[in-house]
């Protein structure tokens, strides 16, 4: 055991932990650079577009240093805010993590609160600065900010670049030094915490663990001790380039499990394994995570419903932070209220769902789960503005906030403030990280964020601004539920629920954005947004003036009928609510308001 | 009863909006003139023995060709189809063709009627739609024909260009009826991808059309020439009693055509053909004997489409008994519910068993016949 050695990258998203990565596995020969493919560690395809990690992944190297061998498990990291909780567990599976920070960028926000995630785990940190070869890089600078956030001293700071390779040994050599080896007690009852876990389409689930006590063998009978689910062990293993298949995995090692788990829900990140035979404890830390962002989903075509059910199911047997329900909509039929970590994750699904299973689908305004109260004090949870009681049953209503850290260079504190305090937020503290660094820490609901908080952030910002949120709770709300009508039939798909104060000018917008994108039809169309009976808002369309081609003779007639088909085919695709053909970038025109 | 067209690619300039094949480089004129007739051989099986009762020689530009060639064209083509006496010749002219003796010419070699493309009595649009003739051309070209004996006339107008105020319109039609044009083709000006024009507008050189005011204008000359005692017979089309055009009226009703020449378009019930739309490759193929088109063939829907989209277009409509005799009972239940809606708008009226567009209804004709699509 004291030649292992457990340990992460923390570093935000482009500050080069892939390649360095790759950096890592080729020095220490664990991929021939034959099987080298670039950022080996980002295996799904829109990772590796995206450039982030969405699902942390494990690997193993040995390296020999001084003439001992060690075996080091590098664990990976999600790089994004909504999925903070699988990187708390990640972290609670090492002993050490490199904290790597871009020489020209300096340190940003996830990073900081993943840092802090970190330490709290008593992490050894060894910090790097990456990317040395850059022109822009400004090391004195970076050093200050690595210093004065975890009080190291000049010389424990690492200089590298993992893509020209510069300064690798000196990593490894610090992570077999400074690192401490893991603890733990090979014939202690087991104990093994499991920080992710993949879906194969052939083995079901496998579930990535880290041995904390005890021995794994292959046939063990062993039981997950949140859910309470007992299994056979049919086989494990380490994690190399690919599985590694053992007789045996020991405390302080990193290994994988496959039981013959099919769906990803039985497998949940935090949970114990242990013996059934000889039952240890619990590992702390344990959480079920809960979703914090609702949206309907719903196949662009009704009777493809059948289809995308089935590519939902599948979806969440290997994305088990998903979660959803049957939804019917009367403007789009049958579809599925989902619940997911946080808006990339949505993003993320509705994007696997298109290009994995080849669905269209259209997503409805996303909301946050709010808390209802009676007036005889019923609690009812609203995670669809279609659950919310009727104005006079309901007595009050609570919306969740967050704390939010944002990072940014002083000359956008101002464009911060307006922001965020335009979306209801509450300053608690401004603090300068560096003289260049600013820390700004707001409490805000959580709806807020979701609309247009990210672009609006970015481009206020010009970019250089990073974020961060924790929830920290429920608080009272004056939430009011916005329907949207189309000669007076109301769009249950485009109400949406929100704050009294930002519900006028919304609904305007709204309207706006509705009038352009509803194609003139062959009457008026009146767009209204109420409050309940009152219109807050209102904006008409024009009957069609002239659609009529002015010739038809011999060559136009087949023209004419291919265009006239295309356009039947085109309105197939649009949804009839009342007698108004919508198309389905109006269900999305809520996201795209300005 | 069949008709026959013939496509003489040759223009003298590009008119703006224009998106007919055609070429200005007139060299190869010649050459055509003798292709076609070798054409008219190639096709001779194509319409059977069946009469032919109209000829149209369209384009392009057909008044550039020799009133020899014209008459040569004729004669191979009374050699080779069953063309009747009482056939209708129309040819496409241009006011700038005109002199004071085309006219006579042209009917003494066959032609008795005429369509001109006048588009506007006034220079200011004929400008800014790059036409190459001018009012007063316009205006001397219909009393030369007249003046000749010619009086089945036909002459093009283009509303709802940006030039053209609604009294400039009014001043349009008043002018044809003054000069005792007995069929007007009214069009509202289309801007067709790939033409000078789309780009200019898009490069915002051109002041875009304003579909409102095309609505007006169509809207004000169905009052007017109702009110002159014209057939509105088809959407673009109207007519004084006994001059409508023999040759577009069979496009409508399903009748078969032959075109021949680049781009022409032939139908023979069942399928479609086009030849290709290039004059050298045209040419070409013509010389080695083969005829040089694509051929679509139309499914059963696709012959009701192209059925409902184009009578609905006409005086007379959609005819329900055609619709149940041809393509079955569930096809004229379908269009019978459809109707039911637009009945109820104002847009149709249904006359015995016949489906009609109102004047609202011809406004909005493409919309509604894709909505009656099956
Ligand atoms: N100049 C330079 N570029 C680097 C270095 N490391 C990574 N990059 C580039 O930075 C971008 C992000 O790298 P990646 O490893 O995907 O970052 P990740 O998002 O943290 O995984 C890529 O375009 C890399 O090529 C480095 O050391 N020097
Ligand atoms: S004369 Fe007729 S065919 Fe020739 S360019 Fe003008 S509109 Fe087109
Ligand atoms: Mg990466």
């Amino acid at each position: 055991m004291k030649h292992i050695r457990n340990f992460c990258i923390i570093a935000h998203i482009d500050h080069g932990k892939s390649t360095l990565a790759d950096r890592l596995l080729e020095h220490t020969k664990t991929i021939g650079e034959r099987d080298m493919m670039n950022q080996v560690l980002d295996d799904m395809d829109l990772e590796r577009e995206k450039g982030i990690t969405i699902k942390s992944h494990a690997i193993q190297m040995s390296y020999t240093y001084k003439g001992e061998k060690y075996i080091f498990n590098l664990i990976d990291t999600p790089g994004h805010v909504d999925f903070s909780y699988e990187v708390s567990r990640a972290l609670a599976a090492c002993e050490g993590a490199l904290l790597l920070v871009d020489a020209s960028q300096g340190i940003q926000a996830q990073t900081i609160s993943n840092l802090y995630l970190a330490i709290g785990n008593d992490l050894e940190i060894i910090p790097v600065i990456n990317k040395i070869d850059m022109e822009g890089a400004m090391i004195p600078e970076v050093k200050d900010q690595i210093i004065d956030l975890i009080g190291c001293k000049d010389e424990d700071i690492l200089l590298a670049s993992g893509k020209s390779g510069i300064g690798i040994e000196e990593i490894l050599a610090a992570v077999v030094e400074r690192i401490p080896a893991p603890k733990g007690d090979v014939e202690a009852p087991l104990q093994a915490l499991i920080f992710d876990s993949v879906f194969n389409s052939f083995r079901g689930i496998i579930a990535y663990y880290r041995i904390f006590n005890g021995t794994i063998r292959k046939g063990d009978k062993i039981k997950f001790i949140a859910t309470g689910a007992t299994y056979e062990a049919d086989e494990i293993g380490v994690l190399k380039l690919g599985l590694d298949e053992r007789k045996e995995v020991r405390a302080g090692d990193v290994g994988y499990i496959i039981t013959g788990i099919k769906n990803a829900k039985e497998v949940k990140v935090g949970d114990t394994i242990t013996l059934t035979s000889a039952p240890g404890e619990a590992i702390n830390g344990f959480e079920e995570v809960k979703p914090m962002v609702f949206a309907g989903i719903f196949p662009v075509v009704t009777e493809d419903f059948e289809e995308l059910r089935e590519c939902m199911d599948k979806l969440q047997l290997n994305d088990a932070s998903l979660t959803y329900e049957i939804e019917t909509s009367q403007a789009l039929g049958f579809g599925f209220r989902c619940g997911f970590l946080g808006l990339l994750h949505m993003e993320i699904i509705q994007e696997r769902l298109e290009r994995e299973f080849n669905q269209t689908v259209i997503t409805t305004v996303p909301n946050v789960s709010f808390i209802a109260y009676t007036t005889r004090d019923e609690k009812i949870i609203v995670n669809n503005p279609a659950e919310m009681p009727d104005v006079v049953k309901v007595g009050r209503i609570e919306e969740p906030f967050i704390r939010a850290q944002i990072i940014t260079l002083p000359d956008y504190i101002g464009n911060i403030m307006t922001l965020c305090l335009g979306k209801r937020g509450i300053l608690l503290n401004q603090s300068y990280l560096t003289t260049s660094r600013v820390e700004l820490i707001f409490e805000m609901p959580l709806t807020e964020i979701v609309f247009d908080f990210y672009d609006k952030l970015k481009s206020s910002t010009r970019g250089y601004a990073s974020f961060d949120y924790t929830p920290i709770g429920y608080r009272d709300a004056d939430i009011v539920k916005m329907d949207i009508l189309l000669n007076g039939d109301k769009v249950d798909a485009l109400s949406a629920l929100i704050h009294r104060s930002r519900a006028q000018d919304f609904g305007r917008k709204l309207c706006e954005k509705l009038k352009e994108l509803l194609p003139r039809q062959q009457f008026m169309i009146a767009i209204q947004a109420a409050i309940g009976a009152k219109v807050v808002a209102r904006e008409t369309i024009s009957a069609m003036r002239k659609d009529v081609t002015a010739k038809c003779y011999g060559g136009d007639i087949s023209r004419k009928r291919k265009l006239l088909e295309k356009q039947k085919e085109g309105k197939k695709r649009m949804r009839q609510i009342g007698n108004v053909e919508v198309p389905q970038e109006a269900f999305l025109a809520v996201l795209k308001l300005d | 009863m069949a008709g026959i067209y013939l496509h003489i690619p040759f223009c003298k300039q590009a008119c703006h909006y224009c998106n007919f094949h055609f070429s200005t480089n007139h060299s190869s004129l010649p050459d055509m003139v003798t292709a076609i007739q070798q054409e008219i051989q190639l096709q001779q099986q194509y319409l059977g023995s069946q009469p032919v009762e109209t000829i149209y020689f369209g384009g392009g530009t057909p008044s550039l060709l020799s009133t020899a060639a014209i008459a040569g064209i004729l004669d191979t083509l009374r050699s080779h189809f069953n063309v009747q006496p009482g056939v209708e010749i129309t040819l496409e002219t241009n006011p700038d063709d005109f002199t004071e003796d085309k006219p006579a010419q042209w009917a003494a070699a066959g032609v008795n009627r005429l369509s001109i493309g006048i588009q506007s009595f006034y220079d200011a649009d004929l400008q800014w739609m790059n036409r190459a003739h001018n009012a007063q051309q316009a205006k001397q070209c219909i009393a030369w024909a007249r003046a000749a004996g010619i009086h089945n006339i036909t002459i093009d107008l283009i509303y709802g260009t940006p030039t053209l105020s609604d009294e400039g319109w009014k001043n349009n039609v008043q002018k044809a009826l003054a000069l005792g044009v007995p069929h007007l083709s009214c069009y509202a000006l289309t801007v067709e991808p790939q033409t000078a024009l789309h780009k200019m507008i898009e490069q915002h050189k051109k002041e875009a059309v304003d579909t409102d005011k095309q609505g007006r204008h169509f809207e004000l000359l169905m009052d007017w020439l109702g009110e002159a005692g014209y057939e509105h017979y088809e959407i673009s089309n109207f007519a004084k009693p006994g001059f409508r055009s023999r040759h577009n009226s069979s496009y409508w009703q399903g009748s078969h055509y032959l075109g021949l020449g680049p781009s022409a378009h032939s139908f023979n019930g069942t399928s479609r053909q086009w030849n290709i739309a290039n004059n050298a490759l045209y040419l070409k193929a013509i010389a080695s004997n083969e005829v040089p088109f694509e051929l679509e063939t139309l499914t059963a829907t696709q012959q009701l489409n192209e059925y409902i989209m184009t009578s609905l277009r006409t005086m007379e409509g959609l005819s329900l008994d055609k619709v149940a005799l041809e393509w079955g009972a569930p096809a004229l239940l379908a269009v019978e519910q459809l109707a039911v809606k637009y009945i109820h708008n104002g847009l149709m009226v249904q006359h015995d068993r016949n489906l009609r567009l109102t004047p609202q209804g011809k406004l909005l004709a493409d919309g509604i016949a894709a909505d009656f699509f099956q």
